[in-house]
């Protein structure tokens, strides 16, 4: 018997060079798990049918003396990232058929090394949620009380590493979709700097935000997942090079806007978690400092302007006419409203309509070119304070994962976002680490912390949260 | 907002919606435009948006690209000869 529980990438990845286990009994240790779990937790949609067949290739490989970092490594992949000849449905009824005619980048990268895919992974549909509520095909539970959401948008993914259905996974992140149901599931999330990771056949939400992002138990094998992911793209022409940013020299020093922290609707425990996780920081040698930024408050509004915007631009190509759902009508127009209301759940119209309304004549002006510039205004805030400090730490969520069906109100969810929107509208990178448990009701839930650094430093979030991740 | 209104921007974004739904998105509008509203307050004297654009052309080389015709024509939901068959626009 493989023990799940204790592996992680780099074990497993020991003793398949070893030969203490095949690549193939590994996947079918992973299989055994989802099939125990998976039909409670609905972390997947659609498990592969040939995943020994891909495990036994990576075996064939790891025989001749070949050994890759995800080589033989099973994985989980969110649904809303192509794998040619599979289904990716973006938890949606628009796409429930549709078959990818091409990989994405990320995929191509990972098939190089060998990897395993289980399965596609269960999301809020086309990735907008908190707690994969709105996904077409049923929510996905947390596997640390059932009665709870996964957080979301990439629920599934996080689900299938936490519950031990996958050694890693790949995510998408908008708002904070990696980090914030990491966080609720007690695992770790990282979105990349804008344009590090290749979008190249990601199903688009927002097009100035949407990062592809690595899941993992921890800041280790987080970062192997995203060291294999990240690069420059001819395919994607938003792609950085190594040379786009400077590399920051740390200083250790981290910076809180402890305003924030301490605002309203912030809960009590997350607020004590926080402030003990900055202490045991500061044991480790790192300085804690008080920052202020003008517009910090604003990134919420912000966000919900401009991710809608965009989201009802890339999501207009859905209209039956190419592929997906296709409702018939008396002429096309009528084919048009059939399909987009049938195909589209309530989360997804409600977006699309409140896109339309902030990108239309007369309403344009004071909703996304004010938040436009607003959101340079917060870009140079951000560039001035990390002139002082290497990192900025924050509470993942304002709260723990919250009951299912508790939240009817898309306000109230999207309130949740809070702290995460902010690294995608400045486009920089950002951890969630676990930083312990609170208990609610007999349960223990999970808390996070997250850490955003300055353009390309990735580097300074594993160093700090895999710190943190170790205390 | 009124229901109007909904109706509107439903029209626009070619989506039907049912009379409950439209009570509905116009309750969820206002408290959700209620919110982002205070964007408003953001000072905005003389800023310059710096959008930070570069050009990314790159040379009109043609190359190989990846993909499976079979599963793109395949996925239409009407063909006709391995062509796209659309309703009449005109």
């Amino acid at each position: 018997m493989i023990d799940l529980n204790n592996l992680t990438i780099v074990s497993a990845r020991a003793k398949l060079d070893a030969k203490e286990f095949s690549a193939v009994e590994l996947a079918q240790a992973y299989l055994d798990e989802i099939k125990k779990k998976n039909g409670e937790l609905n972390a997947y949609l659609e498990i592969y049918d040939d995943v020994l067949e891909q495990a036994k290739l990576a075996d064939d490989r790891i025989s001749k003396g070949e050994s890759l970092p995800l080589l033989g490594v099973p994985l989980a992949i969110k649904d809303v990232i192509l794998i040619k000849g599979r289904k990716v449905s973006a938890a949606s009824k628009i796409l429930e058929n549709y078959v990818a005619p091409y990989d994405a980048t990320v995929i191509t990268k990972l098939k190089k090394q060998g990897a395993v895919f289980l399965g596609r992974t269960n999301t809020d549909e086309f990735a907008m949620g908190g707690s994969t509520e709105n996904s077409a095909y049923g929510v996905t539970k947390n596997p640390h009380d059932t009665k709870r959401v996964a957080g979301g948008s990439s629920g599934g993914s996080v689900v299938a590493v936490a519950a031990n259905l996958a050694l890693g996974a790949l995510g998408s992140d908008t708002g904070g979709s990696v980090r914030e149901p990491a966080s609720f599931c007690g695992i770790v999330g990282m979105k990349p700097t804008y344009g590090r990771v290749s979008r190249y056949g990601l199903i688009a939400m927002g097009s100035s935000l949407d990062c592809i992002g690595p899941v993992a138990k921890n800041a280790e094998d987080t970062q192997i997942i995203y060291d294999a992911i990240c690069g420059q793209d001819v395919l994607d022409g938003t792609t950085i090079n190594d040379q786009t940013y400077l590399k920051p020299i740390l200083k250790k020093v981290i910076g809180v806007p402890w305003d924030l922290v301490n605002g309203k609707g912030v809960d009590i425990k997350v607020k004590e978690n926080f402030k003990q996780s900055m202490e045991n920081l500061e044991k480790l040698g790192f300085a804690v400092k008080d920052i202020s930024l003008k517009n910090l408050d604003m990134a919420l509004a912000i966000y919900y302007i401009i991710m809608p915007a965009e989201a009802s631009t890339n999501l207009s190509r859905f209209d039956g006419v190419r592929y997906g759902m296709h409702k018939d009508g008396k002429n096309l127009l009528e084919d048009y409203l059939l399909t987009k209301g049938a195909g589209f759940g309530k989360e997804v119209r409600r977006r699309i309509l409140l896109g339309t309304y902030v990108l239309s004549a007369g309403y344009y002006d004071a909703y996304y070119g004010k938040a436009v510039i607003a959101r340079d205004l917060l870009k140079k805030e951000f560039a001035r304070v990390f002139n002082e400090i290497d990192v900025i730490a924050t509470p993942t969520a304002p709260f723990v994962a919250w009951k299912i069906g508790e939240k009817s109100d898309p306000l109230s969810v999207y309130l949740a976002d809070i702290f995460t929107v902010t690294a995608n509208i400045v486009g920089v990178p950002a951890i969630s680490v676990p930083s312990g448990f609170t208990e609610v009701e007999g349960k223990k839930l999970p808390l996070g912390v997250q850490f955003m650094a300055p353009h390309g430093a990735e580097d300074a979030l594993f160093e700090v949260g895999g710190k943190l991740n170790m205390v | 907002m009124d229901i109007k209104d909904v109706e509107n921007l439903a029209a626009l974004s070619r989506i039907e919606l049912g009379e409950d739904e439209k009570r509905e998105i116009l309750s969820d509008m206002d408290s959700i435009l209620g919110y982002v509203k205070q964007i408003e307050a953001v000072e905005v004297d003389d800023v310059k948006t710096d959008y930070g654009m570069v050009n990314v052309w790159r040379e009109d080389k043609i190359e190989p690209c990846e993909f499976s015709q079979d599963l793109i024509t395949g996925q239409f939901p009407s063909a006709q000869d391995n062509f796209l068959k659309v309703k009449k626009i005109l």
